[in-house]
Order: structure tokens, then C-alpha cells, then sequence
């Protein structure tokens, strides 16, 4: 089997000022394509955001503990909002 | 589910008498809804089993994008076309977001990809069935993601930490799968007879296949005792796939197309419908590799890793060379 | 505006449109058989741009047609002959270098073209382009950068690579040989003299393929007659069977 590409944990900094934390992993042969990913993969290319990635092996952590991470699709791919289909009340939750 | 039929550790459900200090305090914090994470101390079962779950789920999702990418390049509008790219799009990305929370339990993506492709890892039966008839995309999102969102949402509570974060990631990213598929089969419903046919074709050849993503019966199995007492299993197969009927037929009835179960009744007593069990013995049939799919599904994916390997061979040997280059300049 | 015009205008937009309409369907074939899930999830990003902003050009051209038709008609019920993106965009994807390297010999050419755009003195023109230049900057970007890892990648990385350069580079030309339509666009000042984007083409492409350690073909030899469909490729008929079939089979229906 051949070698695998690095893990990368990925940080955003969303449009609001707040600091960057932590979206998720993925894999990348390096630095710059890890951030490529990142952007694809994380932020559905909202643009205006500040993006880290840190190999996943060079982080230390003492007990883990983030809340599951909520990102908005981009804007211009409004079918991706549930509200964007008109689904009659009759039908119930969905 | 999209994990389906996991099996435990097979040793059934320890009594607290049994348990040893680490793993009584492990079935404290459990039982307090405090989130298990990466670096705390967990039974070898435990982890194993989440290993084998989340894995079968990542595979299903990644083995998912092919019934549905059947009909990427022939989407009857670019609307429809870029919803249904955006939409296969994601189930790679949640394929994703599984594989690196189960990465977080010492298995590499490669080695899980690997058990994938030899056959000894599975993913859900329902992508061994073909899409024929463009109203699949419509029952797909509507049926297919219905179910899994039946069993994802109470995932999102489960004890795991990545797990658990993933699936909220991937329920919010869900809920637009499944109203597409639903607005694909109004416009099915309600257009030419040609499309209402296609409509109703659907979903004969799908009910009863969507029926068996929850697995079956586990009223007495060992297996979901212990998962459900680890809370990675959040309700039995029959609790869910009775909600996923009581959700579905007013929405078939809406659509004006008949659920193909002529013993489907509603039951006033148990306030939900009642309805015929799927063929167990067609569902073992495709877990065995006998659907009507499988060979070619798993064909598609060896494909692609085998035809990709020079790429990832290739980006990563740039990427070490860079690397050297940079080392050798400083 | 003027007849004239507004059929330079039309031809135009049809040129842009059917380019980004034809690269996005043969990039969207793709989705779930990439090397990589990472790469999986990037080429189907590539392709959704593609296909939004053929929305925009097709749409557009149908409003100055001014026959009732939708991005849609246009897309779905036109023949091969009335087809008019660049032969390069109908080529199959071939091998994953092949499918990148495709990409990024266009990109290099969009890119720079719809710079030149957002100076154009069609407003509505300017405006599609305004949006569709930052989508097709970071195409560029990602497509050059993969070309140049896979090229200076392994040996074989490297020999798929060269392979894919030469199978494609012929069919770069087309996009800089302007006909009376484009020399009508660029006399409007719809677009620019396609001429005037070669240089920098030249020197972008050249400094990829250095880094990439590829060699570009000395000849300069140009496939043509996908931008004025006068000569498709074989390949275009079987791309729109696929994707015409349901329009085609089941016609007025509304999906």
C-alpha cells in the first residue's frame, strides 16, 4: 500500500470577528493543498474567511472538547438551504 | 441504517458487578451524557465497535454517491443538474467528516478504504439497488435520506464526541437532501403521464428496499443491547422503521401514488400504520453480495482507487521534494 | 441596440456560455471516481461554478435572442452545429492529469478573459463577469497547481502529464483566432481583441510548465471550429446525447 497523505485539522475564522476554531480534518500532501481542501471541503467557498491548517501530529492536546461546528453553505448556492424547496404543510416535517 | 447489523463485541451487556473501575466510570459518564473524546480511556469494544460503525457509515456515504452520480449527466435541467451535484457533492464530504472521526480511534482513512474494497468491510444495502428512471433521484432524497435522517438525528446525541459532532454537521447538511428529492417527486407527481409513471416505478422498486436500511428485527440481539447501552445506537431497528412508515405514507398519499403493500393499514390502537415486513431473505442476499448492484459498485470504487494512485503518489512526492528543496535553501 | 449587435452579442454569449456549459458537464462526470475524496469534493465545486455561471451567459443570450427561450432551451435543445464552446472543452476527461491539465490550459485563457470583461462595455456582460472572475481565479489556481505537483511528481506523474500536454496543447489556438464576430465584439468593446491575451497566456503557460518540468510542443498548430461550429469533435454528439436525453425524449415537460 502506498503512503497515505498527512492529516490536517483544519481552523476557520468566520466573518464575525470571533477567533478561529477548529471545523474538522482532511487529508492533503501538504501545507498549501491542505488549505485548498480546507476550502473546499469546509467552507463551500464563502469568501472572507481566514483559514489554518495544522498537521494533525504537531498538535498537543490535553482533553478534547469542541462543540460540533455549524457552517453556512455559500451564499450563491441557494439550493443547498433546505428552505430553498416549497414543501406544502400537508406533507409534515421534513 | 447506513450502519447496518454492527456487530459488538458479542459479549452482551456487562452487570455493574462485572465492570471494572475504568469501565464503571466509563458507564457513569455515558449515562450522564458527558461526551466521550479521543484521549479518554474506553473499552476496547467500545472503540472497536465505533471503529466498524462509523466506518460502514463513512462507506455508505462514499458508495452512495454512485447511484445517485448515475444521473449527474443526465439531469433534464441546470438547475437540477447543479442540485444534484451539490447534492452528491456533499455525501463525499460526509463521507469525509465520518472517516476523520473515525481516524480520531487510531484507524487510518487508507486502511478503513482498503477493508472497503476487498470486501471485508460493508456498506447499506440500499446502494446495491439501480437508479433507472429519473424520478429516483426524487425518491432517493425522499426515501433513502428520509431513513437515514430517521436514524441521524438521534445520532447526533451519541456518546462519541466526533461522532456525535460529525452527525450534527451532516443532519444540517441532510435536510436539503431529502426536500430536493421530495420536490423532484412532486414534479413528477403532478407532470406528464410518462412522469407519473416513472414517479410510481420509483417508488415500487424502492419502498420495501428503504424498508431494510434499518436492518432486521433486534428486538433480541446482543449486539444492539450493548451499543445501545454505549449510546451509539440510539433506538431499535422496529421503533425506527415504524416512525420512517408513519412519516412516509401521508407524504405517498400527497404525492397521489400508492405504497406498494397492500396490507398497509392504519392502526388505531398503536396510533401508527401497519405494514408488510420486506423480503429478509432478498436483504441477506445483498449483504452476501448478491443485489443487483454490488459487483458493480464495488467495481466502480476499486476503479477509482486504482486509477488514482499515481495521483496521490504523485502530489505527495512534489510535496516531499518542496519540501527537501525548502531544507536544503535554508 | 442594433441587429447587428445584438447578434455579435448573442454569438458571444453563446461562446462563453457554451464553454463553461461543456467543461462543467465533462468535469461533473467526476463526482464519486476522483483519486481522492478531497479531490472529489474540489472538481464537483469546480463543476457547480461551471454550471452557475452557464446559467447567467446562457440566460443572458436567450434574452437578447428575444424568442421566449429560456438557459435551458438553449442548453437542451440545441443540435451539435449550433454548439459554440471551444473544441477543448468537449475533449473527454481522459485520465485524472488529462481531466487537470484540460483545466488548466483553460483556465488560464478564462481567467483572462473575464479580467478583459469586467471592463466591457455591455453592463450586463461586466456583471457576469465581475462575479465569475473570482470563481475562475481560484480554478486557476488549484488547476495550476495540481498541474505543476503531478508534474514534478513521480516518473509517472510526469509522463501522464507530458502526455496530456501534448494530446491537448493543439487545441489551445482556437480560443486567440478571432472571426468576424469576435472583431465585431471587440469593435463594441464587448470583449477584448482575442489576440491580445496570447502574450499573457504564453508566459503564464510557460512558467507552469517550467515548474512543472514539461515541455510544451514547438508547434503551434491549432484545432478549430468548435468556437464557430463550423467542425465539432466527434465527442460533443455523445456528451449531448447523454445530456439532452430526458428533454429530448419527453418533450414541454416540466422537471
Amino acid at each position: 500500500m502506498s503512503k497515505e497523505w498527512p492529516l490536517w485539522e483544519i481552523f476557520i475564522r468566520g466573518q464575525h470577528g470571533l477567533s478561529h476554531r477548529h471545523v474538522g480534518s482532511l487529508h492533503a500532501p501538504d501545507a498549501e493543498m491542505a488549505i485548498k481542501n480546507a476550502r473546499d471541503v469546509y467552507t463551500r467557498r464563502n469568501e472572507g474567511q481566514s483559514i489554518w491548517a495544522v498537521e494533525a501530529k504537531h498538535i498537543s492536546a490535553s482533553s478534547p472538547s469542541d462543540k460540533g461546528p455549524l457552517y453556512e453553505p455559500s451564499e450563491s448556492k441557494v439550493y443547498r438551504h433546505p428552505t430553498f424547496f416549497d414543501i406544502p404543510e400537508d406533507v409534515g416535517a421534513m | 441504517m447506513y450502519a447496518q447489523m454492527v456487530k459488538s463485541t458479542g459479549e452482551g451487556l456487562k452487570s455493574r458487578e462485572d465492570m471494572s473501575p475504568e469501565e464503571a466510570a466509563f458507564q457513569d459518564k455515558i449515562d450522564a451524557d458527558i461526551k466521550i473524546e479521543p484521549k479518554d480511556w474506553m473499552p476496547e469494544g467500545y472503540r472497536k465497535t465505533l471503529i466498524r460503525q462509523i466506518g460502514q457509515h463513512a462507506h455508505s456515504e462514499i458508495v452512495g454517491q454512485l447511484p445517485e452520480g448515475n444521473w449527474i449527466t443526465r439531469a433534464p435541467t441546470l438547475e437540477r443538474k447543479a442540485i444534484l451535484l451539490a447534492k452528491v457533492q456533499d455525501e463525499a464530504g460526509h463521507g469525509l467528516y465520518l472517516y476523520c472521526a473515525a481516524e480520531t480511534l487510531g484507524v487510518s482513512r487508507d486502511d478503513l478504504t482498503e477493508q472497503l474494497l476487498d470486501g471485508r468491510m460493508k456498506y447499506s444495502s440500499i446502494f446495491n439497488y439501480p437508479t433507472l428512471n429519473w424520478a429516483d433521484m426524487g425518491a432517493v432524497g425522499w426515501l433513502v435520506d428520509g431513513a437515514a435522517i430517521m436514524n441521524q438525528v438521534p445520532l447526533q446525541r451519541t456518546s462519541f464526541g466526533p461522532y456525535s459532532r460529525a452527525m450534527i454537521r451532516i443532519c444540517k447538511e441532510e435536510s436539503f437532501h431529502q426536500r430536493q428529492g421530495y420536490d423532484i417527486m412532486m414534479k413528477m407527481a403532478q407532470g406528464s403521464e410518462a412522469q407519473k409513471r416513472m414517479a410510481q416505478d420509483a417508488l415500487n422498486r424502492l419502498w420495501f428496499p428503504s424498508l431494510m436500511m434499518f436492518g432486521p428485527s433486534d428486538a433480541d440481539s446482543v449486539h444492539s443491547v450493548q451499543s445501545m447501552a454505549w449510546k451509539i445506537k440510539m433506538d431499535s431497528n422496529d421503533e425506527l422503521r415504524q416512525r420512517f412508515v408513519d412519516q412516509t405514507v401521508p407524504q405517498a398519499e400527497y404525492l397521489g401514488l400508492t405504497v406498494p403493500d397492500e396490507s398497509l393499514k392504519w392502526n388505531d390502537e398503536k396510533g401508527g400504520y401497519d405494514f408488510s415486513e420486506p423480503d429478509w431473505d432478498e436483504f441477506f442476499d445483498v449483504i452476501k453480495g448478491n443485489g443487483p448492484c454490488n459487483v458493480d459498485r464495488l467495481a466502480a470504487r476499486n476503479k477509482a482507487w486504482d486509477d488514482g494512485a499515481w495521483v496521490r503518489e504523485g502530489l505527495l512526492a512534489h510535496a516531499e521534494k518542496r519540501a527537501a528543496r525548502k531544507t536544503a535553501a535554508e | 441596440m442594433s441587429g447587428l449587435s445584438k447578434s455579435v452579442l448573442y454569438d458571444f454569449c453563446l461562446r462563453m456560455g457554451d464553454n463553461t456549459l461543456i467543461l462543467g458537464h465533462r468535469v461533473s462526470e467526476w463526482c464519486g471516481h476522483a483519486p481522492v475524496l478531497e479531490e472529489d469534493i474540489a472538481l464537483a465545486n469546480t463543476a457547480l461554478d461551471l454550471i452557475g455561471q452557464t446559467q447567467f451567459w446562457l440566460g443572458l443570450a436567450a434574452d437578447v435572442q428575444g424568442e421566449g427561450k429560456s438557459a435551458d432551451d438553449l442548453a437542451f435543445l440545441r443540435d451539435a452545429w449550433d454548439f459554440r464552446n471551444g473544441l477543448l472543452c468537449e475533449l473527454p476527461n481522459g485520465d485524472f492529469g488529462q481531466t487537470l491539465m484540460r483545466q488548466y490550459l483553460f483556465d488560464e485563457w478564462h481567467w483572462a478573459m473575464l479580467t478583459a470583461l469586467q471592463n466591457s462595455s455591455e453592463k450586463r456582460v461586466s456583471d457576469i463577469a465581475d462575479k465569475a472572475v473570482k470563481e475562475a481565479s481560484y480554478h486557476l489556481e488549484r488547476s495550476r497547481d495540481t498541474v505543476i505537483g503531478l508534474g514534478d511528481g513521480t516518473a509517472e506523474s510526469h509522463d501522464r502529464m507530458q502526455a496530456a500536454l501534448d494530446y491537448l496543447y493543439p487545441y489551445v489556438g482556437e480560443f486567440f483566432e478571432a472571426d468576424t464576430v469576435d472583431e465585431a465584439a471587440a469593435k463594441e468593446g464587448i470583449a477584448p481583441v482575442l489576440e491580445s491575451l496570447r502574450e499573457g497566456y504564453d508566459a503564464a503557460i510557460k512558467a507552469t510548465m517550467d515548474a512543472a518540468t514539461l515541455r510544451l510542443p514547438d508547434s503551434r498548430f491549432a484545432h478549430k471550429g468548435g468556437r464557430n461550429g463550423r467542425m465539432h469533435t466527434e465527442h460533443l454528439g455523445h456528451l449531448l446525447t447523454n445530456m439532452q436525453w430526458l428533454q429530448r425524449a419527453y418533450p414541454g415537460a416540466s422537471w
